[in-house]
């Protein structure tokens, strides 16, 4: 009987194991697949499957008039919807050639900014869980709490915001949101060094990460890496410095770069990025400029509820834009902005008509994410989930 | 510094004049041209390796399907940007439906390769010499390509959205489905 066994497990010597890994994983913070060729408990060759949640967004954006389709952007990276929403509304604007005021300006840059914080706070405190350190995660969950509220304020919903509109904001900060924020810029930054604290140096974590999953800026770039996980292996480029859109020329901000592209880069460089975005804020709101918080473009601009509602005009308006009745010139547009996870580019091809005639997200997710199977190759299974976390894939910007 | 649009492009036509189809200023001021399918490859290699354009980053390709022209009903856009000087420039190429083959990119980008099968999914483009073309985000045993123009956003043949409900008659043929 003992002899039999042992036979068995000669037998077995030299065959890979195959592991599916997702598509509904605890570790894998999202619905995608891998299917790993193990060699005991090292990875030999990975197979990413995606697609599990493609809502086909390329095609309805096809079918629905133009500030329709910010919903659609909302749940591309659901983690920081308002860089999307805004994207979106600078790619319109550039299409018919709206200017807006320098105050609608910046308070987007204050939303853009408090969702790459809440982005960021995800991605690092979810690597510390993947470490085994459960403990940030809850304090920083808090944290992302306080910034969804400060959405709240501004349009009403928490993650899917539909923030901004064509032309500017669909409306000013309240006073409650000027206490939030006050509150959030005083008591953030300690708690957050706290949380920076709990892992940065700490011994455990800086082993568990150091030299996990790294990619070289050659290869990074070959990949079409951009956002944090380029910056990671030592490319300074950042949309926000390149191409500024939205004022973001008039801030004073530095971008971290590592050096080894690993797992431990990605998280201080997304560290050191929240300390910008918080200067950024800092600067943006103690500038926010007198003045009207949207651009008199009537054909445009959604008007508000109570106007709809009070006067001919406005319903009109609301009617005509809802409808798709809009003037639109025929062109193409590349817009591109510093989303959460890299550059997110919406490329417009408009025939004139009422909805785009092509429109072509560029996901930063989706085009880093299949260089996955070369950063994994060789490593433990459980440094390949760290890489995973650290590359912050977000499920419905990787299937759209 | 940003290389300006006459320099690029009569750097591109002085240099490369075989390339140049058709060369032109979009909406949004970026340089777009046109080129063979047949060099594409070399095009977008040349684009990227000439010392004065070094265009080295693919930020994206897409493939765009215009049924109404004919012999240039599909389209693949590449999206090419240099950050050394912080300029983009597209390069397009059409070629007709009944022959929709296109020469990868991978050997010069790797990640051509999910960008490319994502256009191969949703157009049906086949991207030839392409490593591993397979659907990407639609289940394997789909038998349309789902973007391509002809193909509505709901099934056809519902009722339940039909304008009578509405109390509105007559046969509209509204592209809002």
């Amino acid at each position: 009987m003992v002899q039999s066994y042992f036979s068995q497990i000669d037998s077995l010597e030299g065959e890979l194991a195959t592991l599916n890994l997702g598509p509904t994983h605890p570790a894998t913070h999202g619905i995608f697949q891998n299917v790993l060729k193990m060699d005991g408990e090292r990875i030999v060759s990975a197979e990413p499957t995606i697609g599990y949640i493609h809502r086909a967004f390329e095609k309805l954006a096809e079918h629905r008039p133009y500030n329709q389709v910010t919903p659609i952007t909302d749940r591309l990276n659901y983690c920081s919807s308002p860089i999307n929403n805004i994207g979106w509304h600078l790619t319109v604007e550039k299409l018919a050639k709206i200017e807006v005021p320098k105050r609608a300006q910046y308070m987007r840059v204050i939303m853009m900014e408090l969702a790459r914080i809440a982005d960021h706070l995800i991605c690092n405190s979810v690597i510390g869980v993947d470490t085994g350190a459960l403990t940030g995660f809850t304090y920083m969950f808090q944290e992302r709490e306080r910034i969804y509220e400060l959405y709240e304020e501004v349009c009403g919903a928490r993650l899917t915001t539909n923030i901004g509109r064509i032309g500017g904001m669909e409306r000013d900060f309240s006073t409650v949101f000027h206490e939030k924020l006050r509150d959030f810029m005083k008591t953030f930054p300690a708690r957050f060094e706290e949380f920076n604290n709990l892992l940065a140096r700490n011994r455990i974590f800086m082993d568990r990460t150091i030299g996990v999953g790294p990619i070289s800026a050659e290869r990074a770039m070959a990949y079409g890496f951009t956002g944090p996980n380029l910056r990671a292996a030592g490319v300074d480029y950042d949309v926000r410095v390149m191409e500024p859109y939205s004022s973001y020329e008039d801030f004073d901000f530095l971008i971290p770069v590592g050096k080894d592209g690993d797992t431990y880069d990605r998280f201080v460089v997304r560290q050191e990025e929240i300390r910008q975005s918080l200067r950024i804020i800092e600067q943006a709101y103690s500038k926010l400029p007198e003045g009207p918080y949207y651009t008199d473009v009537p054909d445009y601009f959604l008007p508000p509820k109570d106007e709809v509602y009070t006067k001919m005009e406005a319903l009109i308006y609301h009617f005509k834009i809802v409808m798709g009745e809009i003037p639109i010139p025929e062109g193409e547009v590349y817009q591109a902005v510093e989303g959460g996870n890299g550059e997110l580019g919406f490329y417009l091809i408009s025939d004139g008509g009422r909805q785009p005639y092509r429109l072509h997200f560029r996901r930063p997710c989706f085009i880093y994410y299949q260089a996955y199977p070369e950063m994994i190759k060789g490593s433990l299974l459980s440094d390949a989930i760290l890489t995973m976390s650290s590359m912050n894939v977000i499920a419905g910007e990787l299937d759209a | 510094m940003k290389l300006d649009n006459d320099t690029l492009q009569a750097h591109i036509e002085q240099k490369a004049p075989q390339f140049v189809k058709n060369i032109e200023l979009a909406l949004d001021g970026t340089l777009t041209l046109e080129t063979d399918r047949a060099q594409i490859l070399d095009c977008l290699q040349f684009l990227r390796d000439d010392e004065g354009l070094q265009f080295h980053f693919l930020t994206s390709l897409c493939c765009v399907h215009y049924p109404d022209h004919a012999g240039r009903e599909f389209g693949i856009v590449y999206l090419l940007h240099n950050w050394r000087s912080q300029t983009r420039l597209r390069v397009k190429i059409f070629f007709p439906a009944d022959d929709p083959h296109v020469p990868s990119a991978t050997a010069l980008w790797p990640t051509a390769n999910w960008m490319e099968r994502q256009e191969y999914d949703f157009f049906g483009i086949i991207f030839t010499g392409h490593p591993d073309l397979k659907r990407i985000l639609n289940v394997d045993d789909l038998d349309v390509f789902p973007m391509r123009k002809e193909y509505r956003l709901e099934d056809g043949t519902r009722t339940d959205k039909d304008d009578r409900f509405f109390g509105r008659t007559g046969n509209f043929d509204r592209r809002f489905d």
